[in-house]
């Protein structure tokens, strides 16, 4: 095949959604291609779950254009539907079903026949490691075990495009490098994957691309390296000299020159945006500082946020 | 490593029954080359469409299979929405069925209470009401075709209405409260291809199917204590008293389906509009017994439409065929006014 | 929920164990004279709930007194009792209805709502575990249902009393009778309730209550049964509540009603005993 640009399985323009005279998702534009990874990073409120669900063909837009899988929701939202996985923020189990029940007759909602739909559970139970849990109600499965079944449930119709709406929030680590390594194998056999999340941990590991989102606007986007490289530094110096004389020591900190790109004074700690770390760390103690305590880290998209909001992602 | 697969294939739970796939499952056209809209496209293909995956057996030692899109990474557009058209078809013509199954099957889990409850309590009111009060009852209450008629005869087809109505109390109020806000179910099946008027009347028709067995089970009962005159059109009460149930219970769906919080509405419900309307509708005795100043709750009320009509079936009460014709009309319009209305609160609450 | 989830387990793992300890050393340390603080606490949960739902449950027996006792009174005329007085239909069933929904208000406020709390509130874990014993938990959530209980009632008697339904002074003494018989209901419904496990059985008390209602001697006299089922009612609660209530009001009391008040007594007996044990066997041993 000749690598020219395959078109977007989604495509918005100008997409809007408001709320009485709130906007919620302000005039936004984005391309998703075939078989991404494609991420919206976001606080609490940017609007992220209410772009989602204008995609799942669930809520109707204000205004701007929408095209999904090449159809409009407005006029075709079965359609758009039938070749989507959706899982939702909050789990929306049958919690009174049994785990198998609930995929089993979620199945049928595509129109897949009965034979077909056991059978899906059965594999789709595996794959999200609750064969055990198979008979139990929804209702008595741990959180995580929810969280996996709602997710075994959005495959149920063996989707074209994955749409998770922060998917591990709420998850101990162990149970989210398991999810995490579900969607990386989802992705390798060529689903599209849109996911919503506010752990840039999360973005680097799971996004190919993604959308930095505030206040429904979009305000980078991007390859986790390229919004790295674009809004920050190579690494960053934290610094402590305690919550009185943070400020005081931030001018001086400012002052060792070309090390110093960028100095953001946080309540607890000092951030230094610079090309090399430990080279910063012992000009600030050649000045006379002691900090109380220093590390040196890589850059992250924490700190693109940071930049590019001035607030911290997640308080 | 892939294989392409159709349905069932490979799997022990047995092969499908839509039949063989046609076409390339690996350019994945849909199989006929139909209208966007999908008018041309048979069922059988959109079925077969949906159905279509691929098996990644790139893990398979740790025993997961993983059953992905059939469209590989490098499909065109032009055929990803064509699967997406192909899709659709059978979710648009039948989603409102697989609503009503989940619902079926939801309801048979509590099943034996269920039963118990539909065959329990006609008997039990029937003794209780029917024949209990006849002990004491002096006066004639009511006349029918052919004279005087029995007590009990006269108040089966108000208590069968009765039962019937109950049954929406029930569904019609926590569960839609439920699936909206407590389980948020509603929500869940939202965002498959059904749509929110499907998913209404996919339940509407489950809660139905429930009535049904309330009336029927009520009208066996009736038939055993004899407290019919005319057996055969008498059956037909377990329609007419099921169409009163909903001119109730869907009115009362689309007051349920615009609650957002659950404030004790539903047990002001009971007391105030099911209660009245159970009593004061010429249950007990002819609505014409009360002071005139508390008539227009019988007018207003599905049990008393109801009743009445079930009382010329069952034993050809003298109403004039106009007024018949009214008991229809008023239970069809509030029916037919509760479903609209819920229909669009359905839609503005998931759209 | 994962508390809840917890609760069933335990619940389904033991079966009521009799109280581990028995005597007065036993009750003290069931009971730390505290019951009050749950009444309290039920009291303030009610003011932040719908006020308009608390008044409305008023009404339920008004309507049946108006629909039933008035309609279908002129189609029965007056009534006669065992002793061989005539009273009207409606000063028949008046008492009954009040009977009914003292019974109806105690066992729902003992079963619905003690189980909802049980099961899914986790409020008993988090009263036990203070130094509230189980008895003063029971005995309070049972007093602050009564407390709804008897205030519909005495609205009742005033509606009675407007209407001319009442036949003596004696009347009065139906409102201590309507507690007595309300917290009958509600111990023995707090005890059947702490062995529930799920909501459907909870279905299975409504199957008990709706004939108790239909054939206790509430909408006409016994007497028009056979002997045999005669018998088989005047076993149950509600037949010797309406009669209580009906003594009472018509001015008819005799000696039966000291039978009427030993039952619920015993009742009341019996229902607090199980109740604190299996309480016990839940959350303290
Ligand atoms: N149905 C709604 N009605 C009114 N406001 C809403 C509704 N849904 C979301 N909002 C508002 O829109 C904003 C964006 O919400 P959301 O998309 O859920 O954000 P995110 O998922 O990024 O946390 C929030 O301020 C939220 O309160
Ligand atoms: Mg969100």
């Amino acid at each position: 095949m000749p690598q020219t640009s395959p078109e977007p399985v989604i495509r918005a323009r100008g997409l809007t959604k408001t709320y009485g005279a709130f906007t919620a998702v302000d005039a936004i534009d984005f391309d998703v291609a075939p078989g991404e990874s494609f991420g919206l990073l976001g606080p609490n409120g940017a609007g992220k779950s209410t772009t989602m669900r204008m995609i799942s063909a669930v809520s109707r837009r204000t205004a701007g254009e929408l095209s999904v899988l090449g159809l409009d929701p407005e006029t075709h939202g079965p359609e758009i539907r039938s070749q989507l996985g959706v899982v939702p923020q909050e789990d929306n189990l049958d919690t009174e079903l049994t785990a198998r029940d609930n995929l089993v007759l979620y199945g049928r909602y595509f129109g897949l026949s009965r034979a077909v739909c056991r059978e899906r559970a059965e594999e789709l139970l595996a794959f999200a490691q609750l064969q055990d849990k198979a008979g139990a109600k929804a209702d008595d499965l741990s959180g995580g075990m929810k969280r996996r079944l709602t997710i075994a449930r959005g495959l149920m119709n063996t989707p074209q495009i994955f749409m998770l709406d922060e998917p591990t929030t709420g998850l101990d680590p162990q149970a989210r490098h398991v999810l995490w390594d579900r969607l990386f194998r989802l992705k390798e056999q060529g689903t599209t994957l849109v996911i919503t999340t506010h752990y840039m941990d999360e973005a680097e590991q799971l996004c190919d691309r993604l959308i930095v989102v505030d206040k429904g606007s979009i305000m980078a986007e991007g390859s986790p390296a390229e919004l790295i490289r674009r809004y920050s530094s190579r690494e960053v110096l934290e610094v402590r000299f305690g919550s009185d004389r943070n400020a005081a020591a931030a001018e001086e900190v400012a002052a060792i020159g070309r090390l110093a790109e960028r100095v953001e004074v946080l309540p607890d700690r000092l951030l230094v945006y610079t090309p090399d770390g430990e080279g910063a760390l012992e000009r600030v103690v050649e000045r006379g500082l002691r900090p109380t305590t220093s590390l040196v880290r890589r850059s992250s998209l924490e700190d693109v946020f940071l930049r590019l909001t001035g607030r911290s992602l997640v308080d | 490593m892939t294989d392409d697969i159709r349905p069932g294939a490979g799997s022990a739970t047995g092969a499908p029954t839509t039949g063989s796939t046609t076409g390339s499952p690996t350019t994945g056209a849909p199989t006929t080359g139909g209208s966007p809209t999908g008018g041309s496209t048979t069922d059988l293909d959109g079925a077969a469409y949906v159905e279509r995956a691929r098996i990644d057996t790139t893990r398979a030692s740790d025993g997961t299979r993983l059953r992905v899109n059939a469209l590989g990474v490098d499909e065109p557009l032009a055929t990803r929405t064509a699967a997406a058209l192909a899709g659709g078809v059978v979710p648009r013509r039948r989603g409102w069925w697989y609503v009503t199954e989940s619902f079926v099957v939801q309801m048979r889990r509590y099943g034996g209470t269920l039963l118990v409850g539909a065959i329990g309590s006609p008997l039990l009111y029937l003794l209780g009401l029917g024949l209990g009060l006849a002990a004491v009852i002096d006066a004639t209450v009511a006349d029918g075709a052919n004279g005087p008629v029995d007590y009990v005869t006269f108040v089966a087809p108000a208590l069968l209405v009765t039962a019937g109505v109950s049954v929406t109390q029930e569904e019609f109020t926590y569960t839609v409260m439920g699936g909206f806000k407590w389980h948020k179910t509603f929500f869940a099946i939202n965002a498959s291809p059904v749509s929110p008027r499907q998913l209404l009347g996919g339940m509407v028709l489950a809660v139905t199917f429930r009535i049904l067995l309330v009336t029927g089970v009520y009208y066996l009962a009736i038939v055993l204590f004899g407290a019919v005159d005319r057996p055969l059109l008498g059956a037909l009460t377990v329609l007419t008293g099921a169409l009163a149930a909903l001119a109730f219970g869907l009115p009362l769906l689309a007051y349920s389906a615009s609650l957002t919080e659950d404030k004790g509405q539903f047990a002001l419900v009971q007391r105030f509009i099911f209660m009245p309307l159970f009593l004061f509708s010429g249950t007990f005795y002819p609505l014409t017994t009360l002071p005139v100043y508390l008539q227009w709750i019988g007018w207003i009320s599905p049990v008393w439409h109801g009743a009445e009509l079930g009382r010329v079936l069952s034993y050809g009460a003298p109403t004039p065929g106009r007024l018949v014709v009214v008991h229809v009309g008023v239970l069809v319009a509030l029916a037919v006014v509760g479903g609209t209305i819920a229909g669009r609160t359905f839609t503005r609450r998931l759209r | 929920m994962s508390g809840g989830a917890d609760v069933t387990q335990v619940r389904v793992g033991e079966s009521a164990a009799p109280p581990s300890r028995t005597g007065w050393r036993a009750v003290r340390a069931l009971y730390s004279g505290n019951a009050r603080i749950v009444v309290i606490r039920g009291l303030l949960a009610t003011r932040t709930s719908n006020w308009v739902v608390v008044v409305s449950g008023f009404f339920e027996p008004v309507f049946f007194l108006l629909a039933m006792g008035v309609g279908l009174g002129t189609y029965i005329g007056d009534v006669e009792l065992p002793g061989g007085e005539q009273v009207s239909y409606a000063a028949f069933i008046a008492p009954a209805l009040l009977a009914v929904s003292a019974m109806n208000g105690a066992v729902y406020d003992s079963t619905w709502n003690v189980f909802f709390k049980l099961r899914f509130a986790k409020l008993y874990q988090t009263m036990l575990t203070t130094r509230l014993g189980p008895l003063d938990v029971a005995l309070g959530e049972i007093c602050y249902a009564l407390l709804r209980g008897v205030a519909y009632a005495a609205g009742f008697l005033v509606v009675m009393q407007l209407m001319g339904l009442n036949g003596s002074w004696t009347a009065l003494a139906a409102l201590p009778a309507v507690v007595l018989i309300a917290f009958a209901f509600a111990s023995v419904g707090m005890a059947v309730t702490s062995y529930m496990k799920t909501f459907q059985q909870m279905d299975w008390i409504n199957f008990v209550m709706l004939p108790m209602f239909l054939f206790s001697a509430t909408f006409y006299p016994i007497t028009v049964y056979p002997e045999a089922i005669q018998w088989l009612i005047k076993v149950l609660p509600l037949w010797h509540a309406v009669e209580l209530v009906r003594g009472l009001t018509l001015g008819v009391a005799d000696t039966m009603t000291l039978v009427h008040v030993g039952y619920f007594l015993v009742m009341i007996g019996l229902g607090l005993v199980f109740a604190t044990s299996r309480l016990r066997a839940l959350f303290q041993d």
